[in-house]
């Protein structure tokens, strides 16, 4: 294990020239390729010795930033807006809507570690609202239904890995 | 109610080419506005700029020709233009549009920018939200390098460029400035002390000048037609056009183009539809969280930096969230204070504490345990907030509270009646 | 080097408070307004090292503008105003928000009446709690010289800067953000388990009592109680030059003998003097400097004296650890002999003695519990406390501390030189190193005993000392974290030529330890405290005849009845140790 994160630590960090300057771009990477989507105690030590930082910064930086994690998440981040425009449209059906699919409540991630549930902060997709964000990608006017489906499209995709 | 159109100036090449092809860009007459640059030089477009009265779009309203000016004169052997697309404001996703519909004309604006200005380096900082659009973007940049629109000697003018994508990781706050640099440079998005100022020692210290996606695209489109095109539109304090996102209880939410003067009544009720399924209005919040409340008794202010300014608030981002009258006043301003409260920086006094403590009473407000003591409370805090905070983002906060507060009074009487009933 | 810069100082005209001030340009307003006798309240701020105007306490009016006056330059023509009713009206307030988010419980504090929140609210006429308080309740106890508690934090961010700028060690840290921002040590594990070196370089600075030693005279009080135990006491050069400071003494009284008589109306059985050990770490030390240069060994030699020094070497710069003198610091070296020399001299059972060292550091406390540091399982000192420890020990027996007789220590191990008892400022090691190496290396008595170019308060001090046509000793000496960082780096990469190196972990050596007196910031800036300090050592070292280490009689006699010679199978048995690679 770590052999392995000392390998990918280094690689990533090579990537941007061992410029600590690229801390986030290096943490964001490294957290997408590590198990539980996060950077552990032991990926910031090293990551601090190979960009020749200190250990608090790197942790300062891991904790300030909303995109990433000093603690295990799910491979799929469940997102869904909780600002003012989704929250006048009534994000809350949302929300128990992928409650119940995924089984958990706002917060906590499923047992099997594939998804984590929680709040965000606007995603710019108000136009759309309520909205939700799933990784990477956005969507809106969402149905019971379509809910369903969206979990089990990435349920099946999480499986294929 | 007269009938109401957007307009097409900034937004002018929305749907006239697919935004991902360089070729059909410049097939729709992109590049022509730096072509013009590198003919006819430099001190023609900031005169063209400054004529132009454009001001910054990222809510400071700064005028974009004296910042140009400014920054000219900044020496200094790297110098970066960095376009601000942090856009974190809620209720605003109008750079996510010109990012996706018209990325050239941003990179063109950012080219020109960097011309004018005497700048080598540039940087697109965009948040982190919008990573689903980071490779569209990647891609725009990579064209522009295939074809020398970026990079050595852009089309022989002797003049070189290089930019690149920086992905935000996800902080409200680093849409200030100094904030902006600092995670630029890999630290937490904790704003500096000025001064120096941004342009002078922004990223790595060096002469930095941060400008709104909004405000690049539009001086591409100035250039293209001319100031006095740009000036058709608007009133004398508020030149030209603005990118509005209008959302929340309307039939059409959306990005419009709007010339600065319409009322918030032609918005609404026009632009966007009207109110969602008839409901009557209640409010709007104009400019994103740290705008204010506009009840809709008041929905014929115009849309100006002027008319805003007297009303206690500001253009800001430029976003419009709508809410009907199923929308409770101080349910809204409890999620503006929670957003503000996940996103304040932590770094000074009375934003962090404030906070604390706005939290603390909108949760009594919630639970049904306020009493007017926490009213006296709350003025303070948003009294120190206001005045006090370190940053932009701390002293804008107050906004919508105070706002609030001026035009619905009735509303925090709750508060005097939480304490009689507390003495019953 | 240093390069004078001949330029001309602009300077800038402001009007504080009505009155016209000129001050040379990229003066703070804070700094400006000192000039005019005014003091501006300041809480995160520390001269020199954290100026980030966060927690906004220095508001003033400028040109009718609110502004934060620690990070605002000075202009020409400015009109500050810092003492209207709307300034003192927002400073209160300000001042109520922190407290909202602080643990208030003053008299059971341990900074209760040297508490820079304590003194503004009371200087300010804070009278109510405006606001409702919610602070957090963790306490981190588990390192055996720094205690953090975070209901008494209020985000200043001074320990950071000084752990991370200062110091260059980097445990602690801001987190998070909002009203969740926090001081933290990486990833919230406790200091015990990181690489803090233990300096407390964070406590000195902290403006309240979120920072503190762990507390030991509960184990002193009850070993002086115990009537079993052979309780003795040493005492660190640098705690004499600050303990008067407790008692309002001005900074850079002297108080040996004060001192002394105050430990024996405390009951311990012998009070010594560590200045004893540290003649004989001079002997030691400079025995195997010489013989390392002589036979070809590992250089430069690094001193090892200071225990936060020791653990950041052990952290940060393991391949230099060969380099590191083999000697116990003179604390250890003084608990082993005691264990053995003079419990073998009074008929004494080893374990019946207890050692108790007064020092003026933190660290020390981790020191005494390394496992090497101790001969045939026996610990070399049993517990350590700092200046401020004792000074609360003397305030709880009741002690009246100024009206004490000057006392002197007790014989044989209170026997010390003037190389000594500067070991306790930047500099003094390498000093009283070379006063003795020189009277070696040339046969005669060297009647100038000034070395003045390694004194002082510049970061990294070098020099070469010809000591004769042969002989030409390469030296530098380096204190604070930063400072120790950018030499040791060089070194590390072989582009240094030094035989011998002095470093402190604290900015000034020992008497700006991190278990000295406690200074507010606000007389920090009119006091260099480091300093002052120093120069009640420098007085006491030109006050005695022998000022050379190897002229110490006792010392003399120790190595005659007892130890044979310098770096002898039994001095290496009880005055060397050895370290470990932590990285």
């Amino acid at each position: 294990m770590s052999k392995e994160l000392e390998l990918l630590t280094d690689q990533v960090c090579a990537g941007y020239g061992y410029d600590p300057v690229n801390l986030l771009p290096i943490l964001q990477e490294i957290q997408q390729r590590s198990e539980g989507n996060y950077i552990s105690e032991e990926a910031a030590r090293i990551i601090a010795r190979k960009l020749n930082i200190t250990e608090s910064r790197v942790y300062d930086v891991v904790t300030y930033f909303s995109a990433l994690s000093a603690v295990p998440r799910g491979d799929v981040i469940v997102q869904i807006c909780n600002s003012t425009t989704c929250s006048i449209c009534d994000n809350r059906e949302l929300v128990t809507w992928f409650e119940d699919e995924l089984g958990v409540k706002v917060g906590e991630t499923t047992p099997d570690n594939k998804f984590t549930l929680i709040y965000t902060h606007c995603i710019g997709a108000c136009d759309i609202a309520p909205a939700v964000r799933i990784n990477h990608d956005v969507y809106g006017g969402l149905t019971r239904e379509k809910v369903r489906e969206l979990v089990a499209s990435y349920r099946a995709k999480e499986a294929v890995k | 109610m007269k009938q109401v159109h957007e307009v097409h100036f900034i937004t002018e090449l929305f749907g006239k080419y697919d935004g991902s092809s360089l070729q059909s860009y410049l097939e729709a007459g992109g590049f022509k506005p730096l072509q013009q640059l590198l003919a006819g030089g430099s001190e023609k477009i900031l005169k063209e700029i400054d004529e132009s009265g454009l001001q910054g779009r990222g809510g400071a309203a700064y005028p974009t020709g004296r910042k140009l000016r400014q920054f000219l004169s900044e020496k200094a052997p790297r110098k970066f233009v960095v376009c601000n697309a942090d856009e974190g404001e809620p209720g605003t996703f109008k750079d996510r549009e010109l990012l996706r519909r018209n990325i050239y004309q941003v990179i063109e604006g950012m080219i020109i920018t960097a011309v004018c200005t005497q700048a080598g380096e540039g940087i697109i900082y965009v948040r982190e939200e919008y990573t689903n659009i980071h490779d569209h973007i990647e891609q725009a940049i990579e064209s522009c390098y295939q074809h020398n629109y970026l990079g050595k000697n852009i089309l022989g003018s002797g003049f070189s460029f290089e930019l690149r994508l920086f992905s935000g990781a996800g902080s409200y706050v680093c849409g200030e400035g100094f904030a902006m640099c600092e995670s630029m440079e890999g630290k937490s998005g904790r704003p500096r002390t000025k001064p120096p100022y941004v342009k002078q020692a922004g990223f790595l210290n060096l002469p930095t000048l941060v400008i709104n996606t909004e405000t690049l695209s539009a001086i591409v489109s100035i250039i293209r037609h001319g100031a006095h095109e740009f000036r058709k539109y608007g009133t004398a304090e508020s030149p030209g056009t603005k990118l509005i996102s209008v959302s929340g209880k309307v039939e059409r939410p959306g990005v419009y183009e709007i010339p600065f003067g319409l009322t918030i009544n032609e918005i609404v009720n026009g632009l966007a539809g009207g109110m969602k399924n008839g409901k009557k209005g209640n409010f709007v919040q104009i400019g994103g969280a740290s705008g204010g409340i506009l009840p809709a008794r008041l929905w014929d202010t115009k849309y100006t930096y002027e008319d805003f300014s007297r009303a206690g608030m500001s253009v800001g981002s430029g976003a419009i969230v709508v809410a009907d009258t199923e929308t409770k006043l101080l349910d809204y301003l409890k999620v503006v204070q929670d957003f503000f409260n996940h996103e304040s920086c932590g770094k000074c006094t009375p934003c962090r504490e404030g906070n604390r403590q706005l939290r603390i009473i909108f949760d009594k407000i919630a639970a049904g345990t306020a009493t007017a003591e926490d009213f006296y409370r709350m003025e303070i805090v948003l009294d120190v907030m206001g005045s006090t905070s370190l940053c932009g983002s701390g002293k804008t906060e107050v906004v919508p509270f105070n706002t609030a507060i001026k035009y619905f009074p009735e509303e925090f009487a709750v508060f005097a009646e939480f304490e009689k009933r507390a003495v019953i | 080097m240093k390069t004078v810069m001949l330029t001309i100082e602009k300077k800038v005209t402001l009007t504080i408070d009505g009155k016209k001030v000129t001050v040379p340009e990229g003066t703070t307003v804070l700094e400006a307004a000192k000039t005019a006798g005014i003091h501006i309240p300041t809480l995160c701020y520390l001269e020199d090292i954290n100026k980030v105007g966060a927690c906004r306490i220095c508001t003033v009016e400028v040109n009718n503008r609110l502004q934060a006056a620690c990070i605002l330059p000075a202009e020409e023509g400015m009109v500050v105003k810092t003492n209207t009713s709307r300034v003192r009206q927002l400073r209160k307030h300000i001042l109520a928000l922190i407290l909202a988010n602080h643990d208030s419980n003053c008299p059971t504090c341990i900074r209760n009446n040297n508490c820079e929140l304590q003194t503004l609210a009371n200087e300010l006429n804070l009278r109510e709690e405006i606001f409702e308080r919610e602070y957090a309740r963790h306490v981190d106890d588990m390192s055996p010289s720094v205690v953090r508690d975070d209901s008494k934090c209020i985000n200043c961010g001074r320990c950071v800067s000084i752990c991370n700028e200062v110091q260059t060690v980097g445990v602690l840290g801001f987190v998070h953000r909002s009203d969740r921002t926090k001081v933290a040590p990486v990833y919230d594990k406790s200091l015990a388990e990181l690489s803090c070196i233990n300096c407390g370089q964070c406590i000195v600075n902290c403006p309240v009592g979120a920072l503190r030693e762990k507390d030991n005279t509960d184990l002193v009080w009850e070993a002086l109680a115990d009537k079993s135990k052979y309780v003795i006491v040493q005492t660190a050069p640098a705690v004499r030059a600050a303990l008067g400071e407790e008692f309002g003494l001005p900074i850079g009284t002297g108080v040996t003998g004060k001192m002394v008589a105050a430990l024996r109306r405390l009951g311990f059985d012998k009070v010594f003097d560590t200045n004893f050990a540290a003649d004989v770490t001079i002997m030691e030390e400079g025995t195997e400097l010489l013989g390392r240069i002589q036979s070809g060994g590992v250089l430069p030699l690094i001193t090892s004296c200071s225990p936060g020094w020791i653990k950041f070497c052990e952290h940060k710069y393991p391949e230099l650890i060969p380099n590191l003198s083999s000697c116990k610091s003179p604390q250890n070296m003084m608990g082993a002999l005691l264990k053995s020399h003079y419990a073998k001299m009074n008929g004494l059972d080893p374990k019946d003695i207890f050692v108790v060292s007064v020092m003026p550091c933190t660290a020390k406390k981790f020191e005494v519990q390394r496992e090497e540091l101790e001969v045939d399982g026996i610990r070399d000192v049993d517990v350590s406390i700092t200046t401020r420890e004792l000074a609360q020990m003397i305030k709880e027996a009741r002690i009246d501390f100024l009206r004490l007789e000057d006392e002197h220590f007790d014989e044989y191990y209170g026997e010390s030189t003037g190389a000594a008892v500067i070991f306790g400022a930047t500099g003094g090691v390498m000093e009283a190193a070379i006063r003795t190496v020189a009277d070696i290396l040339t046969g005669q008595e060297i009647e100038e005993v000034n070395y003045e170019f390694v004194r002082g308060m510049e970061g990294v001090k070098e020099a070469r000392i010809k000591i004769n046509e042969d002989i030409t000793l390469n030296v530098a000496v380096v204190h604070g974290g930063a400072n120790i960082t950018a030499l040791l780096d060089k070194v590390k990469n072989g582009e240094t030529d030094y035989h011998f190196i002095e470093v402190m972990a604290c900015p000034g050596g020992c008497v700006n330890g991190g278990g000295q007196p406690i200074v507010p910031d606000k007389i920090k800036m009119e006091i260099n405290v480091p300093v002052e300090r120093a120069k009640a050592l420098y007085r006491a070292d030109s006050a005695v005849k022998r000022r050379k280490s190897h002229q110490n009689p006792m010392v003399k006699k120790l190595y005659e009845d007892f130890l044979g010679e310098p770096n002898s199978e039994l001095a290496h048995k009880l005055l060397h140790t050895t370290y470990v690679n932590r990285q």
